[in-house]
């Protein structure tokens, strides 16, 4: 198993790499997913992702058990929604799938979203579920598998009117 | 000793309780080792493929008390595929089967299902015990039929299992007529529990010494639980992320003033500062303390916390306590002995100044002279601090070291770190289990193989440049039981050169090594009482059929371990046992 050693200067950040951020085990299925991961843009820009020098991650390394690195993870996130005074923290441990976050955001911000397709969004809800994800990207909730959406999830915002719509149309 | 007759004899066998005592007891003679092994109660299994549960039963028909394992160690990181091993379910069954009075099952990194759980809690009646630990394979269902049909349970202790958590109701599974609980810890659950079932249960416990809840519980039914078992002794609390209001902490405060038995605290999967406040009159009286999943909490807070702890013993904690915290520990827990900190930011890595450096170990190893055992994660070392530390600490028993970055050299020398290690195994003679890390050659294994007589568990990763490395540890390491190594350059000639050495040790794990196939075939060969398990992942695994120049292939995962019962039947199609 080839490893690199680490450069002076730390470029993980800009990383990219073929697993779940913040995992450390590459698994086949993961790497299926990064692939097909379609980032809906605000912006029409091109720019491909800034290509690593690669730090290749090192399979269960350091030696801290699963238990403990999944405890570790952060995982509290702020909900906010377009045009309500508050703001939320919730925990995405909580929950196993995106029916049930959704439910509780229904519930949470009382709003009613309709069915989510990979091709159109949300189309025909009145608002849309959006979140913020490591890279700073602004993602429509449901575009990744769950596991990917959890733990790489910074901020949820639920998005109102004619913002929601222009991000949900732009494929 | 010949002239007693056998019962006393028995009774002095029953003051007698190490297993090592008892094994070498049985070694005596023909009429010790029988009457020995019909008294013997407690049997502890250190590789649950060593031997079979009919054997076992065969020779230690009064067994009460059973510990087995399962997966190899490195299965904590991921190194060992889910589907690998460990079953207990026919340990059960063929316990079940002969009615062997089964009263403490202890299981560590095996697999355990809703089933093996069921049929524990129907076959034996007089069960008293269960602590499962790294455990995986079984639902919360699984916990409400122990809950329901164990009659005489005193202890369910759950640490760091993966269990399913069904959200149900196993915890109204304990029968009103059930009040002999002593021990109950179910942190690792997810799920919410019934509270109201959970009070009922702690309240008509009065011997319950040890309770540790999950994250799930809140801190007004945390409160109500203290409250109404002050006689608690270890306690492990959920997860407080928000501050608790004035009234709410009145109250928490007033439930931990009258647990005045209170000597282990725990949990904590996040804590607001205010919160842990509320614990401070009780620190006076604590043994053991262990924050470190509290990740968000600050340095500050931990230091604080820990000014009160003048009686600890044992401190598990994050490096966000940073060297300043260490020295703080230092110069407040003259009762330390043992220590883990660990590292807090996994995922990031971004440069960060709150992590630990050898600066926080020495001002431990020079503050506490009763540490004996230490597990320590940082960013960086330097030989200068290994040999003061080896100087100051003498009596380590475990030393476990972490350096992040994978051969990281002495940061400021930029040389290997072999002589501080070197300095650690020459100082402690009594070291039991050792990790290395950093950038090591040959000379550390020269050091550990020359110095390390006692030494029983060695981990090595990234470290030495040859097989000479691993046959300094193979020939001078006389006590060695577990070995396991990664990526390191040792292959063949190191694996073969005494293959008797493998009598004397329990396992050798290599994985991301140089041995290769042939060499693993070879040593099958000659040592016909081992099972040489060759783990890969990929792909068919016939490896058998594949034709010669794929001997010299190099195996990705190696796990060999003595047995008595030859190769296992339930191994994985990603498991071949040459």
């Amino acid at each position: 198993m080839a490893y690199e050693k680490v450069n002076e200067i730390n470029l993980k950040d800009t990383e990219l790499r073929l697993g779940l951020p913040g995992t450390e085990q590459v698994k086949e299925e993961q790497e299926v997913s990064c692939v097909r991961s379609n980032k809906r843009q605000y912006q029409s820009d091109n720019e491909e992702a800034s290509t690593p020098p690669t730090k290749t991650q090192i399979v269960g390394w350091p030696p801290v058990r699963s238990y403990r690195k999944n405890n570790n993870s952060v995982s509290y996130v702020k909900v906010s929604m377009d045009g309500a005074p508050y703001l939320r923290k919730i925990d995405l441990k909580t929950y196993k799938n995106y029916p049930e976050l959704l439910k509780e955001l229904e519930n949470m911000f009382k709003f009613t979203i309709g069915e989510y397709s990979e091709r159109e969004g949300y189309k025909g809800s009145e608002v849309v579920p959006t979140y913020e994800d490591k890279d700073g990207d602004w993602m429509l909730v449901g575009d990744v598998p769950w596991d990917m959406f959890s733990s790489s999830c910074k901020r949820l915002r639920i998005m109102k009117g004619s913002d929601a719509l222009a991000l949900d149309s732009a494929l | 000793m010949n002239y007693f007759p056998d019962e006393v004899i028995e009774h002095i066998f029953d003051f007698i309780s190490s297993h090592k005592d008892r094994n070498s007891i049985s070694l005596v003679s023909k009429s010790w080792h029988k009457i020995e092994r019909c008294s013997r109660k407690r049997v502890f299994i250190g590789n649950c493929y060593a031997i079979n549960p009919e054997r076992l039963i065969e020779r230690f028909p009064s067994l009460r008390s059973l510990t087995l394992k399962g997966k190899p160690h490195f299965a904590d990181f991921n190194l060992v595929p889910h589907e690998w091993g460990g079953f207990v379910h026919p340990w059960i069954v063929a316990l079940a089967k002969a009615r062997v009075g089964l009263q403490e099952l202890r299981l560590k990194r095996m697999v355990v299902s809703d089933e093996s759980l069921e049929l524990l809690s129907r076959s034996f009646a007089s069960f008293k015990s269960l602590v499962l630990v790294s455990c995986e394979g079984f639902t919360t269902d699984g916990l409400a039929s122990v809950a329901a049909n164990c009659r005489h349970l005193r202890e369910l202790d759950l640490q760091e299992n993966e269990i399913e958590d069904h959200r149900g109701q196993w915890l109204n599974c304990f029968p009103e007529s059930s009040t002999a609980l002593t021990s109950l810890n179910f942190s690792c659950l997810k799920g919410e529990t019934n509270l109201a079932a959970l009070e009922r249960l702690v309240a008509r416990s009065p011997n319950l010494e040890s309770l540790k809840v999950n994250r799930a519980v809140p801190l007004d039914a945390l409160t109500r639980l203290m409250s109404c078992a002050p006689q608690l002794v270890d306690l492990g609390v959920g997860s407080y992320e928000n501050e608790p209001d004035q009234e709410s902490f009145m109250k928490l405060m007033a439930a931990i003033k009258k647990c005045t038995e209170l000597r282990s605290l725990s949990g904590f999967s996040e804590v607001a500062p205010l919160c842990l406040s509320a614990f401070y009159p009780i620190c006076q009286n604590l043994t053991s303390l262990n924050l470190s999943y509290a990740a968000e909490i600050q340095g500050n807070h931990l230091i604080r916390f820990i000014q009160f702890c003048k009686r600890l013993q044992r401190l598990w904690i994050l490096d966000s306590i940073g060297d300043k915290g260490l020295e703080v520990v230092a110069s407040t827990c003259k009762e330390l002995q043992e220590l883990r900190v660990f590292p807090s930011d996994l995922h990031d890595e971004e440069d960060n100044d709150t992590a630990v450096t050898e600066i926080g170990l020495v001002a431990i190893s020079a503050g506490c002279p009763k540490l004996h055992s230490i597990l320590y994660f940082c960013k960086q070392m330097t030989n200068a601090a290994l040999i003061t530390v080896a100087k100051n600490c003498p009596n380590f028993i475990r030393f476990r070291l972490c350096i992040l970055e994978p051969n990281k050299p002495d940061h400021t020398t930029s040389q290997s770190l072999d002589e501080g290690f070197g300095a650690i195994v020459q100082a402690c003679k009594g070291l039991r289990r050792l990790s290395v890390s950093g950038l090591l050659t040959d000379k550390v294994f020269l050091y550990i193989g020359m110095y390390a007589e006692q030494l029983e568990m060695l981990s090595i990763a990234f470290a030495g440049d040859t097989d000479k490395g691993m046959l300094y540890v193979l020939n001078g390491c006389k006590k060695m039981r577990k070995l396991e190594i990664r990526d390191s350059p040792f292959g063949n000639a190191a694996l073969l050169a005494d293959v008797d050495k493998y009598r004397t040790m329990r396992s050798l794990w290599m994985s991301s090594c140089e041995v290769t196939l042939g060499g693993c075939k070879r040593l099958a060969r000659n040592a016909p009482w081992l099972n040489v398990e060759i783990i890969n992942e990929n792909e068919n695994n016939d490896l058998m059929e594949r034709n010669e120049e794929d001997e010299r292939e190099k195996v990705d995962r190696l796990y060999l371990y003595r047995t008595v019962v030859g190769a296992r039947k339930d191994a994985p199609p990603c498991v071949t046992i040459l």
